[in-house]
């Protein structure tokens, strides 16, 4: 079969991706979780009388928490695949990838199944966000810049 | 007001990844891996702290808040002790979130048995 023929018939059957209403969902998805983090952090300001800051430190805990926890039940894998970048790019995607790779590989034993694979996903986050913090981090110094 | 800049802020991120996603050949890993540097960029000249300060908790919660994070304790840490803090101060922030990760994705891993 020709190649051009191929690729025809390939495209028919092709899943056919909405890009704008992908794009809404995660605006909105992403919208509801920052919002969810800002009205933690109100409630918690609110009754226990801690910083903003503590508060904020608190919130992220709390998001890691059930991202993990619902990974682990299985349920955020069927949401991910529905809201993608909604889920993915706040702090849950993160603790999202380490749970449900270190699940994946839990049949590997507990050195070379959990320990090894556990960073597989979120290593990348943290080795490219390490270079890039110690390399923006030197030109702001040598600028003399002070925070 | 923070409410609504938080809904608009953490979306908008969001919305730009999922664009990005779409339209490229780029994987979920590389859209995180480029927002993670690209928070650590927009805080190279303190421009995230200001972002931080409108918007709230929205700006804490996207994985460009990570980039963020990491150099604002490294330049904090660098202010005290010289060119090695920045070494030093670069996980003092993050510490939190990355501990509580491994912990929780540990103690899950444990109790639960993966799905399919």
């Amino acid at each position: 079969m020709k190649v051009e023929k191929y690729e025809k018939i390939a495209k028919d059957f092709k899943p056919e991706t909405h890009k704008i209403r992908n794009a809404m969902i995660a605006f909105v998805v992403g919208g509801l979780i920052g919002l969810l983090g800002e009205i933690i952090i109100e409630v918690l300001c609110h009754y226990t009388h801690i910083s903003r800051s503590s508060a904020g430190t608190i919130m992220i805990v709390i998001m890691i928490f059930t991202a993990s926890l619902s990974t682990a039940l299985g349920f955020f894998d069927k949401l991910v695949t529905k809201c993608k970048c909604g889920l993915l790019i706040p702090i849950t995607g993160f603790a999202h990838s380490m749970t449900s790779a270190a699940l994946d590989y839990k049949k590997e034993g507990p050195i070379y199944g959990i320990g090894t694979n556990i960073f597989k996903l979120a290593g990348s986050v943290i080795l490219y966000g390490i270079m890039a913090a110690w390399f923006f981090g030197m030109i702001r110094f040598l600028l003399g810049g002070r925070i | 007001m923070l409410f609504i800049n938080s809904f608009l802020f953490c979306g908008a991120v969001c919305l730009i990844a999922q664009i990005i996603l779409d339209n490229t050949k780029l994987t979920p890993g590389h859209v995180t891996s480029l927002f993670v540097v690209l928070g650590a960029f927009l805080d190279s000249f303190s421009f995230y702290d200001k972002i931080i300060k409108v918007v709230g908790g929205g700006a804490l919660l996207p994985i460009t808040s990570f980039g963020h994070s990491l150099i604002h304790g490294a330049l904090a840490k660098a202010n005290v002790y010289g060119i090695m803090g920045i070494m030093m101060g670069m996980f003092d922030l993050t510490a939190v979130g990355i501990t509580a990760a491994i912990i929780f994705a540990f103690i899950f891993t444990l109790i639960f048995k993966p799905k399919n």
